[in-house]
């Protein structure tokens, strides 16, 4: 890849991000009354909260180490909403996927807590993947199968993963002689601690992923199936692909992805689960694979990003008083710019090439069709 | 027949029919005022999808609108004497919060319009932007307010009947199950009626499917196709204003951050089952109010016999997600013989014109 092409490529989302830092400060500054104790528009707000995010991302070895922590979620959460893509399929359920990928890594893990960390973690890690690619694999199939979209399925599973969470730690998951419903320890399931505070093994996950899903997508057959599927289901059907099997594996594999965040969530960071568990990380995950152009490359870049902001975000809540929603809210304004190219290239005078992500195009077409591939 | 009733499954299938009719007679109104928020965001979708624009962001537009709506009420309550009373209760606060709710809608349903009507991007990714603002900005807000939480405006009442009417038999259940509402949800109920026949009777709806059917030909024929998809997506936003509404002035009078819990996109679900017409999106939020109503019946007034033994095993989580499971259920069942307009979801690029 030419140097001028990473630079065309990478333009567009930088000024985005810079669009979306502006918006969001314009935000900031006019909910400031709420924020500051004089009750009055405070204009400096933004600038010490972007310096609360670097500070606390950036600033020191613990804060790197907490933004590849809090990336590492990200980036596989990322890959699990950027390889639907590529098979032009909107998977919004890496939410419920991690879920239940977490839930089944704290129920084995509990059961093995006793056992040796050789066979418990290895058990409780492949529990989380199977359970999130079962996750994945019911919307791949009803889309393959029925036609009904994997947008609203995977919304409607993950409000299903809630209740399921629910149930299992208040009921058969529950810890006994614990003050609140959470699962029991994973003991010797937690991951090893490898750098810092909490730089735990799952950070290794997302390092062994991006390679392995950039060969997959780009250098093999199913890869190659896989992108043609997403461009045009019919060219595929016409030249021996079958688009059913490759919609069912491809969304079975995004939610394996999510499960294995799950996992490094719970056995590297929480050691248990609560009942009240909740996570954005499926919400990020579309913000990752959108900003990350649903490259396995940026999808790294992207999701460090947004690790650092969430990493840097407890620092802001606590010395600007900017609830970490806030998060949400710069994920979202950076999102409105990213598609909003044209404002991008009008505010920065750029006339490039349109560079859109065409992978992208093919979501709505799949929506409003309705039909069964 | 009493035999029947105790045949292993079936008994308990038939058991629980009958349990289940019951449930909705006596629960009648409540089923409807439940479906409100579903009604509502499905005759947003049908607002959109009819002229051609998918909008995935309904659940976003509702949360904001939500928000709006309570926290425009809370500080109208501050400023102003309130000075209740009238048809539904209304006071100025109230109808501040009604008035906020609603553009709320409009103005998150214009950003889902600049996205995919002139900038033509995805639609399904410009309705996820929605989403992502709207949650996270509501949960920032409502978060930053709680500090010093304005007093609530309180909420609408529903519509007073006369005990008279009330007493007569059919009738009596008929006004209570359909008239005993709050605003939001009596608004539903005429939109629905009206939005149908207008879909096939006026002008507006005839252009409406033209431009959802075939924008080329429409524009061919005169109609402005972009201003059209504007407007209709700007409209549709008001009723997701009114949706929202619901769930802080009407329904319920606060405000929790996550609150529309994925009604917005049962709601499209609903559009997609009653094929794409306001009376059939009507049924199948029904259908959901249902699924949702049930929980608290059988919490309130659990059936008895082998069923509620049967009931009483069944985890409380299960009807929590009930109305999800209905959801895919439906959607897996029906889509395959639900035809949604041709060219739904395709953005819309005008011919060069000579000039």
């Amino acid at each position: 890849m030419s140097l001028r092409r990473v630079v065309s490529l990478i333009t567009v989302p930088a000024l985005s991000i810079v669009l979306g830092l502006i918006a969001a400060g314009v935000i900031m500054i006019l909910s400031s009354p709420l924020v500051s104790s004089t009750g009055s528009i405070d204009v400096t707000l933004p600038l010490v909260a972007y310096w609360d995010l670097l500070q606390g991302s950036l600033g020191g070895f613990d804060a790197i180490t907490q933004t590849i922590v809090s990336a590492t979620p990200l980036i596989l959460a990322g890959l699990a909403v950027g390889i639907g893509f590529k098979a032009g399929l909107f998977n919004i359920g890496a939410q419920g996927q991690f879920l239940v990928g977490g839930v089944a890594a704290a129920g084995v893990g509990a059961a093995l807590a006793q056992s040796s960390p050789l066979l418990a973690i290895p058990a409780a890690v492949l529990a989380a993947a199977v359970a999130g690619g079962i996750y994945g694999w019911i919307p791949g199939f009803l889309k393959a199968y029925t036609g009904a979209h994997e947008v609203v399925t995977t919304i409607m599973l993950n409000y299903v993963a809630i209740q399921l969470i629910a149930y299992l730690i208040t009921g058969p998951l529950r810890a006994q002689g614990a003050s609140f419903a959470r699962s029991p320890d994973v003991g010797a399931a937690a991951l090893p601690i490898l750098i810092g505070r909490n730089g735990h093994l799952g950070i290794l996950f997302a390092v062994v992923a991006i390679p392995i899903a950039w060969w997959l997508m780009y250098r093999s057959t199913v890869g190659f199936e896989v992108r043609t599927v997403g461009a045009n289901p019919d060219a595929a059907r016409y030249a021996g692909m079958r688009p059913r099997t490759i919609i069912i594996l491809t969304m079975t594999a995004c939610g394996l992805l999510a499960g294995l965040a799950g996992a490094g969530e719970i056995l590297g960071l929480s050691g248990y689960m609560p009942a009240g568990y909740s996570t954005n990380v499926g919400f990020d995950g579309i913000t990752v694979a959108l900003l990350g152009r649903a490259h396995p490359v940026g999808i790294l870049l992207a999701g460090l990003l947004l690790g650092a902001m969430r990493a840097g975000s407890g620092l802001m809540q606590i010395d600007a008083g900017i609830p970490v929603q806030m998060v949400d809210v710069l994920q979202g304004t950076i999102l409105f710019f990213l598609t909003a190219e044209l404002i991008v290239r009008y505010v920065f005078r750029i006339r490039a090439a349109r560079a859109a992500v065409s992978e992208l195009e093919t979501v709505t077409r799949s929506y409003a069709g309705q039909t069964t591939p | 027949m009493d035999l029947v009733l105790h045949l292993p499954v079936i008994g308990l299938l038939l058991q629980f029919v009958v349990y289940l009719i019951g449930v909705m007679i006596t629960n009648g109104a409540l089923i409807i005022t439940l479906s409100t928020p579903i009604a509502l965001g499905a005759l947003c979708g049908f607002m959109n999808e009819r002229s051609g624009v998918v909008n995935i962001g309904i659940e976003g537009m509702m949360i904001a609108a939500a928000f709006a709506g309570s926290f425009a009420a809370a500080v109208a309550q501050g400023g102003v004497a309130p000075t209740g009373g009238g048809l539904f209760g209304a006071s100025l606060p109230l109808l501040i919060g009604l008035g906020a709710a609603l553009a709320t809608g409009v103005v998150a349903s214009l950003v889902h319009a600049y996205l995919s009507i002139t900038v033509r991007a995805d639609q399904i990714i410009s309705g996820t932007i929605v989403n992502i603002v709207a949650l996270g900005a509501t949960a920032y807000l409502s978060l930053l307010v709680s500090q010093r939480p304005p007093q609530s405006a309180g909420s609408f009442s529903s519509l007073t009947i006369p005990t008279e009417i009330v007493q007569v038999p059919v009738i009596g259940w008929l006004a209570t199950t359909f008239l005993r509402h709050g605003p939001t949800t009596l608004l539903m109920l005429i939109l629905v009626v009206v939005l149908q026949v207008m879909l096939y009777r006026s002008r507006w709806g005839l252009r409406t499917r033209a431009v959802g059917e075939h924008p080329r030909a429409a524009e061919t024929l005169g109609i402005d196709v972009i201003r059209l998809r504007y407007r209709n997506v700007l409209l549709g936003g008001l009723l997701a204003g009114l949706a929202g509404a619901w769930f802080t002035l009407d329904y319920g009078n606060s405000f929790q951050p996550g609150m529309t819990n994925g009604r917005g996109f049962i709601a499209l679900a609903a559009l997609i089952f009653g094929r794409w017409t306001p009376v059939g999106a009507f049924g199948a939020a029904l259908l959901f109010g249902v699924a949702d109503a049930l929980g608290t019946a059988i919490r309130q007034s659990p059936p008895t016999g082998d069923l509620g033994g049967f009931l009483a095993v069944v985890p409380e989580q299960v009807f929590g997600a009930l109305p999800y499971i209905v959801t895919i259920i439906v959607l897996a069942g029906v889509v395959g013989r639900s035809t949604p307009p041709a060219a739904d979801g395709q953005p819309y690029e005008r011919e060069a014109t000579a000039r």
